[in-house]
């Protein structure tokens, strides 16, 4: 790695009232994967967007291949060999897999007629398939492939553009751990073929995996660089948050089981041949692993009441409960904290105050008017409760980071006092710092004896925050495992199905 | 309330030209009937605005206000019905058609443009058909109150115009102060959270359509009072673009989500104020809707490049206020 591939140096941003960036430097050699890490607003994103062509450094160089260049937009980012795989893909699902890599840059025939010529079109791109081995037809709709397919569509646009260095952001918040394992490896034969790679994850197992060298951000400065060996999880969170996080994960202190909330029989839409048992404890918390499509996203939708179950009973304290809408599952305190944070889980666009009372508006309401010096009340102690850093409550959802929207999230049931509380995918794309949080909270839920169900694809997080873990496969409980029986090994070969079908199915 | 000061100002500005063009504008006569008419087209434009705010449209109010005008007249003067009882029938009869519409839009999952389009062609020809396609009227019987209140005025104001600010100030409550208002707004924006925060959003969007369609009915008789005969081919033509046209110039979003009471009225104030403009300077009548049409434009295009000039500049401020937090 004589000359590096690119190299910035010195970059400073500064945006009105706050310093995004203060001389930073970063350097990726030829064939590296550099992590980049950093909690949310430690700069990485600004820095990409720099990259991108999105912002212009006010000082600094960068330089690509030795030479200097300024980067004006993302197209200039393209045209030098930069390219860019985002958190949200930017693939078009109504177009095949040889439309969406040659996007713009359609091979052409009929002269000024312009069609695109077909035939040439799939014989171009199947070669980058193959390199990425993807087994699917250049003619597949981009609708029915799965999130981690998609995303290797987007490789090969990348790759198809000459990329020599590709920029990948939070890849792999929405793969499971399977398709995670392939893109991993995708990125080793990548960087085989001399293509760099800078990989922004806040899943340090994953940068541990892949990373020649990690550079950590913090407050928009290089606070330290860890290369081989020094890649270590303590070392990188250390750096990340500026101290240890010893109480990272929340330990319960034992607890006394007794049937609080019962599922027996659930039979879902999406998987209408199995059928779903299971007991929570009042206290504990219960987590969910399994590969994506496991229907345990399912299983939460049906009981708190967005998809009807087919069939199944419910039981809260022995008593059983009917429920047939969101409705239903509120008025026995049964909430669930959504996957997705953006479409179900707040109404982004209104302001924090009114996200936090809209499932309990009517409890601030007289003769059906809302009486807003209650709801500000409401909204004001929960912010300060749950520690999220908003400018006021006024502040429209969208503008928090996404910490923030979680504990808001969080901040509507919590007001509403849960008893039984899902959580599907809980820190999902949130920084370290947040996620420590977030944890405590959950763990002074389940000591305040609320039973909490915590559906999670990080595999770190069902481990460290789980009292008991169910693994399912295919829409069926394929196992339980107390906590000492939990291992990465153990959940994986119920996940994958290899055992365990006489347990529960 | 930046977007309803935007268009405040438009109508303040537009008035004053017109008055010092023509004095006319500001006389007595001149006034009233303006007033009157913003009072019959603001009571339905409110619903329109409702039905916006839920991210719909409701293209049918134009061929309804025919059929309803129709069905009014032969049961006024051929059925000879109460005159109370036929308010209630006719309203009864539009709450129906917008719980239909409703129903069709949550329940079959059917595009609101598509159901009130069709409502449009088929209330229409419904009218048309009913009426043997004849023009019909109430001749000069006065059923009740129900003339004075479409053509008479209390404390010099025009009936209808009272009836909008009753309306309005009913319907402000409604939207920005009560519980159900505030579902209107998050069932808009996003009809998946809401669901998820335990809102029944099909039920907060039937009833949009419900309630324009009572308010249609309110409309409806007093235009067919005003008109005094209906010839069912064309009354009430075009008149839920008037609808939509004040809801947008008062701020709504077809996205569904945005719109206040107060832009609504003053939106179809200012459509009035076009109407009459073309009149009062002598602009040939052939150029009304074209005349409507360009201020429209003008008027969306100036807020919407406004509005990104403000975005940009929050944009900036945020990003500074995020960095600064994390």
């Amino acid at each position: 790695m004589s000359a590096p591939l690119l190299e910035l140096k010195g970059v400073t941003k500064r945006f009105p009232g706050v310093l995004a960036l203060s001389d930073v430097s970063l350097t990726v050699g030829t064939g590296e994967v550099v992590a980049l890490i950093g909690e949310n607003g430690a700069g990485k994103s600004t820095l990409m967007k720099i990259l991108g062509g999105v912002h212009l450094a006010d000082t600094g160089t960068i330089h690509f291949d030795g030479r200097p260049v300024a980067i004006h937009n993302v197209a200039e980012a393209i045209a030098l060999g930069i390219g860019f795989i985002h958190q949200e893909l930017n693939v078009l699902d109504n177009l095949d897999v040889a439309g969406n890599i040659f996007l713009g840059r359609e091979p052409a025939r009929g002269g000024r007629l312009g069609l695109i010529h077909r035939q040439e079109m799939d014989r171009r791109a199947e070669p980058y398939l193959r390199r990425l081995g993807l087994q699917v037809s250049p003619r597949r709709s981009l609708r029915e492939l799965s999130i981690a397919q998609q995303q290797m569509v987007e490789i090969a646009k990348a790759l198809s553009q000459n990329a020599r260095l590709i920029i990948m952001d939070e890849p792999t918040s929405c793969l499971t751990l399977a398709e995670t394992e392939r893109l991993l490896a995708t990125i080793k034969d990548l960087r085989a073929d001399g293509v760099s790679v800078i990989y922004i994850s806040h899943r340090l197992g994953e940068v541990k995996l892949c990373a020649d060298r990690v550079v950590v951000l913090r407050d928009g400065k290089n606070v330290g660089t860890l290369e081989g060996d020094q890649i270590r999880h303590d070392a990188m969170v250390r750096l990340m948050v500026g101290r240890d996080l010893q109480s990272f994960y929340v330990h319960p202190k034992g607890t006394k089981r007794t049937a609080y909330f019962q599922v027996r029989q659930l039979r879902t839409r999406a998987h209408p041949q199995c059928r779903i048992s299971f007991d929570a404890a009042a206290g504990e918390i219960l987590g969910f692993a399994g590969l994506v499509g496991a229907g345990r996203s399912e299983m939460a939708q049906a009981v708190f009441g967005v998809d009807t179950p087919l069939e199944g009973e419910i039981r809260l304290e022995g008593k059983p409960v009917v429920i047939r809408s969101p409705r239903d599952a509120m008025a026995r305190g049964i909430y669930l904290v959504p996957e997705d944070r953006r479409n179900t889980g707040l109404v982004t666009e209104m302001t924090v105050r009114e996200n936090v009372t809209l499932p309990g508006l009517w409890r601030h309401a007289t003769a059906g008017l809302i009486r807003y010096a209650s709801e500000a009340e409401v909204a004001e102690r929960q912010c300060a409760a749950l520690n999220v850093k908003t400018p006021s409550i006024e502040t429209q959802a969208l503008n928090l980071s996404g910490g923030n929207q979680q504990k808001v999230v969080l901040a509507k049931w919590l007001a509403l006092e849960p008893r039984v509380l899902i959580f599907d995918e809980p820190t999902r794309g949130i920084d370290v710092g947040a996620k420590a949080e977030i944890y405590r909270l959950m763990r002074d839920l389940a000591e305040r004896g609320v039973a909490l169900l915590m559906i999670s694809s990080d595999m770190e997080e069902v481990l460290g925050v789980s009292d008991r873990v169910i693994v399912m496969h295919e829409g069926s409980v394929a196992g339980m495992l107390e906590r000492d029986q939990c291992s990465e090994e153990a959940i994986m070969q119920l996940a994958v199905g290899k055992i365990g079908e006489s347990v529960s199915s | 309330m930046k977007k309803e000061a935007g268009i405040s100002i438009l109508l303040v500005v537009l008035c004053a030209i017109v008055a010092i063009k023509n004095p006319r504008f500001l006389g007595a006569a001149n006034l009233e009937n303006m007033a009157r008419l913003i009072g019959m087209f603001g009571i339905f434009s409110i619903g329109m605005g409702l039905v916006i705010i839920t991210g719909g449209i409701d293209l049918s109010v134009g061929s309804v206000f025919a059929l309803l005008g129709v069905m009014l007249v032969i049961m006024l003067r051929e059925w000879h019905w109460f005159w109370a009882v036929a308010v209630l029938a006719v309203i009864a009869g539009t709450m129906t058609l917008g719980w239909f519409h409703g129903l069709l839009i949550t329940r079959a999952r059917m595009q609101p443009f598509i159901v009130t389009l069709c409502g449009l062609l088929f209330y229409r020809g419904l009218a048309r058909y009913i009426a043997h396609d004849e023009t019909m009227g109430f001749v000069n019987e006065n059923f009740g109150p129900l003339r004075n209140l479409a053509t008479g005025s209390v404390f010099g104001l025009p009936m209808p115009f009272v009836l909008l600010l009753v309306t309005a100030a009913v319907m402000w409550v409604v939207l920005h102060r009560s519980v159900y208002g505030r579902y209107l707004f998050a069932v808009g924006r996003n009809e998946e959270a809401a669901r998820y925060s335990g809102i029944n959003s099909r039920a907060i969007i039937a009833s949009s359509y419900i309630l324009a369609g009572a308010l249609a009915g309110v409309s409806g008789i007093l235009i067919a009072f005003y008109t005094n005969s209906i010839s069912p081919s064309t009354h009430g033509n075009f008149y839920e673009l008037y609808g939509i046209a004040a809801a947008v110039l008062g701020g709504c979003s077809l996205r569904g989500g945005e719109g206040s009471i107060l832009g609504i009225v003053i939106g179809t104030a200012l459509l009035q104020v076009l109407q009459n403009l073309v009149n009062l300077l002598g602009i040939d009548s052939s150029l009304n809707f074209a005349v409507m049409g360009a201020v429209i434009l003008i008027g969306v295009l100036a807020d919407e490049l406004l509005s990104a000039r403000r975005r940009s500049r929050k944009v900036l401020v945020a990003a500074g206020g995020n960095k600064s937090a994390g």
